[in-house]
């Protein structure tokens, strides 16, 4: 098992000019399940690709452990792709499925034996070893197929949308089981997805890329709580994060009749690029319904109440149309998403009145996006 | 009909209407199907009769499928031998309303041989070599166009006859991915996915006892990485030579030419005293006898098949002493009074064992072994009426060979007998 570094690493297909992943440095620690995540043609999967060696390297290194891979040929890199095909032979025993890349590279029979039931007692299937894989059902089958990358003992997993494929629930429950199949065998894992969700659920960091620049690293926590930029503040969380451009006057963030009090820290971080203006984020569950005459609440027009049980959901706008228009949000440009008590949640029609609650407001710079000290 | 089912295809055939998509293809009622289900696949997978051939349908998810389909419809304007797309069905629900996945459809190819009813049998000595060579020349031409496979493997492939050897079809773009030029990187990858494949493919046919005349399978899964290197190499490397040896740089583009390729580009630098010259093939298009053989007579055959049909025709212009004449007006009167006929000779009833160039290569492989029998030539035509009462009937028919039994591989596995006995 080993780290992998990718330094100021960066990737210019032939005839274009910017860069599809542009100086990346990240480090991923040993055993370490790490996500990266990002809209498509951020430059996620081209990342991985780099470290699998299937793309050149153009500027910069990749190293895994100490070893710099960056000119390596990618079945000298002692890594795995996992998933990316899965066919079962149908003559062959389990164990032979999982162990026939061993016997290619000719390793010793008591030593592929040896591996391929280890590897069977990780992933439950020790008492199929003998069968064949017709006797299996589809889940067993695919751990069939992960048991095929476990006894190769590579030091990096690598995975690229591997749950793409498969319907909503067989996804949910995959997500589970290599998650915890990973913790359990402790391999380095790089893994992408376009699926914010599937990222906070299943990495142990998270590495946000927007245009091949690399946003923010950090754990699923430290993304949810301080994005560092309004780009990952939208990204990570859903419903996702409202942001509304407000304008600064007397150490407030106003916009139409609604005046939200800034710190001294957040006012002096603003500098004359913004223009008198600041992006404030707030999630939906960081507001509370309650009175007009309250400082610091709006009105919002509720449009739909997305209704789940355990919470609901207001899709609405400002009632202030013309101020409406400085709030985005996931759902839509002038939408902004409040997450109501699912006991009484008001009618479509309603007015509501909300507040951000204390310390849950988020600050960014106009200009530059960079999240401001609150 | 749910009115949510939505249709993507070039050319919608109306009968697809018909079909039960609103059933998981899994339950789909038998007599809709043209071959029995077999083996474990990735995906559900059908083969089904309509408007007079046979489709394939494989259940898969939605941006996959759009995305095979997409990436199948460019390798085929490109020119890639690959099965062909038909349309992708998406929003499909059961009558209670449940989803089901889309599915996408490809065209079934005619006369194709999967790689099972090939290893199955009694191999002829080489036959493990020109299986791994025809998929050595798909993945060298794939790659030459940018495109890398992810999955390259004897059961995404289908074989095709080619007077005596082998093409090779991309049959599974899943995992396929279309670059502007590959990295050396993507080959590599790419060649070793094919390599431990392949060797399982083998191992799992020997596990199952069908497995004939292969001593080693490891051998001939690095076979593949050989070959495909040699050909790479062949087509793209650079030479470098004295500026006297000028005439090295035709004989580059003709040995191009016949190992298949035509060069459609070729960059050529001297030094800065202009004593020695460097070439390198920049673009390199397959089917260079083929095309001939289309422009020559409108005929849409595989390679190997064109280069034995246009050395008739050669014989043809030698034997008539036309060397003179415009070689379009002699390959019009050859088809007339040769190929036609001949096919012509083949009774309706025998026409599903081989396509018309293929039966036309066996037969003239027939009038060799008839020549040298007898000690002169035999008229093309008495080759014809002794192929056709000799061979022929014998062989199975191969137009379509779906999923195979054990009756199916049988009947294969006679075949591979000497055309002239």
């Amino acid at each position: 098992m080993a780290s992998v570094t990718f330094d100021h690493a960066t990737r210019i297909y032939p005839g274009s000019e910017t860069p599809a992943v542009d100086q990346l440095n990240l480090e991923v620690a040993d055993g370490e399940f790490l996500v990266l995540v990002g809209p498509s043609g951020c430059g996620k999967s081209t990342s991985l690709r780099m470290l699998a060696g299937l793309e050149d390297v153009n500027a910069g290194r990749i190293l895994i452990g100490d070893r710099d891979v960056t000119d390596v040929q990618p079945k000298d890199r002692d890594i795995a792709m996992v998933f990316q095909n899965y066919a079962l032979y149908p003559h062959m025993s389990v164990a032979d499925n999982m162990g026939f890349a061993l016997k290619i590279a000719g390793t010793p029979k008591a030593e592929i034996r040896q591996r391929v039931e280890d590897a069977a007692k990780i992933l439950d299937l020790s008492q199929y070893l003998d069968r064949k894989p017709k006797a299996l059902s589809g889940g067993q089958r695919q751990r069939v197929a992960m048991g095929r990358a476990i006894v190769r003992q590579p030091q990096v997993f690598l995975m690229d949308e591997p749950l793409s494929n498969l319907d909503a629930k067989l996804r949910v429950q995959t997500r589970t089981q290599i998650a915890s199949l990973q913790r359990r065998l402790g391999v380095t894992t790089v893994y992408v997805t376009h699926d914010q969700t599937e990222a906070l659920t299943m990495g142990d960091r998270i590495a946000v890329l927007k245009d091949g620049l690399l946003q923010q690293v950090g754990t699923p926590r430290e993304m949810y709580d301080t994005p560092e930029n309004v780009f990952v503040a939208g990204f990570i969380g859903s419903p996702a994060m409202n942001l509304g451009d407000f304008k600064v006057a007397d150490g407030k963030a106003n916009l139409a009749e609604t005046h939200i009090p800034l710190s001294r820290a957040t006012l002096d971080a603003l500098t004359p690029d913004d223009n008198g203006h600041i992006t404030l984020g707030f999630r939906p569950e960081s507001l509370d319904t309650t009175t007009q005459d309250e400082e610091g609440s709006f009105p919002v027009t509720v449009n739909l109440v997305e209704e789940l049980g355990s919470d609901a959901f207001v899709y609405g706008q400002l009632a202030n149309a013309e101020a409406a228009e400085a709030i985005t949000s996931g759902a839509g440009e002038s939408q902004m998403i409040v997450r109501v008590d699912p006991r009484r949640p008001p009618l479509k029609g309603d007015t509501i009145w909300v507040k951000i609650r204390q310390g849950e407001q988020h600050h960014f710079s106009p200009a530059t996006g960079e999240r401001l000290p609150s | 009909m749910p009115a949510a089912l939505q249709i993507t295809a070039a050319a919608p055939d109306p009968a697809l209407l018909d079909l039960p998509w609103h059933i998981p293809l899994e339950e789909w009622p038998e007599d809709l199907l043209a071959a029995l289900p077999r083996g474990i696949s990735r995906h559900v997978v059908r083969f089904v009769r309509m408007s007079g051939s046979v489709i394939a349908i494989k259940e898969i998810g939605e941006s996959v499928a759009y995305r095979e389909y997409a990436l199948l419809r460019d390798l085929d304007r490109l020119d890639v031998p690959s099965v062909e797309p038909v349309g992708v069905i998406t929003g499909r629900t059961s009558p209670t309303g449940e989803p089901l996945d889309s599915v996408l459809i490809t065209k079934h190819l005619k006369f194709s041989l999967p790689y099972r009813a090939l290893f199955s049998r009694q191999l002829a000595p080489d036959m493990a070599t020109r299986l791994i060579d025809a998929l050595a020349v798909l993945l060298v031409r794939l790659h030459l166009i940018g495109f890398y496979w992810g999955d390259v493997s004897l059961s995404n492939t289908l074989f095709r006859r080619d007077a005596g050897a082998f093409s090779a079809y991309l049959v599974d773009a899943e995992t396929g991915d279309m670059h502007q030029q590959l990295t050396r990187g993507q080959r590599e990858y790419d060649l070793e996915i094919a390599r431990v494949n392949i060797i399982g493919e083998l191992m799992d046919l020997e596990a199952g006892g069908l497995l004939q005349d292969v001593e080693d399978t490891v051998l001939i899964g690095e076979m593949l990485v050989q070959r495909y290197n040699e050909l790479w190499r062949e087509l793209t490397q650079e030479e470098e030579f004295s500026s006297e040896d000028r005439w090295r740089v035709s004989a580059r583009i003709q040995r191009l030419n016949e190992l298949g390729y035509d060069v459609g580009e070729l960059q050529m630098t001297t030094d800065f005293d202009g004593t020695t010259v460097h070439i390198q093939p920049k673009v390199v298009d397959a089917g260079h006898h083929h095309r001939r053989l289309m422009r020559l007579t409108g005929l849409d055959v595989q390679e190997n098949q064109a280069r034995r049909l246009l050395n008739d025709m050669d014989t043809y212009r030698a034997d008539t002493d036309r060397l003179g004449d415009d070689e379009e007006y002699v390959a019009h009167d050859w088809l007339n009074e040769v190929f036609e006929p001949a096919i012509a000779a083949i009774p309706r009833n025998l026409r599903r064992k081989l396509e018309p160039a293929e039966a036309f290569h066996e037969i003239l492989e027939h009038r060799w072994y008839l020549a040298e029998k007898a000690g002169h030539d035999i008229p093309t035509a008495d080759a014809v009426a002794s192929y056709v009462r000799n061979v022929l009937p014998d062989r199975p028919d191969e137009e379509a060979i779906l999923e195979l039994d054990t009756a199916t591989l049988r009947a294969i596995s006679d075949t591979d007998t000497q055309i002239g006995s």
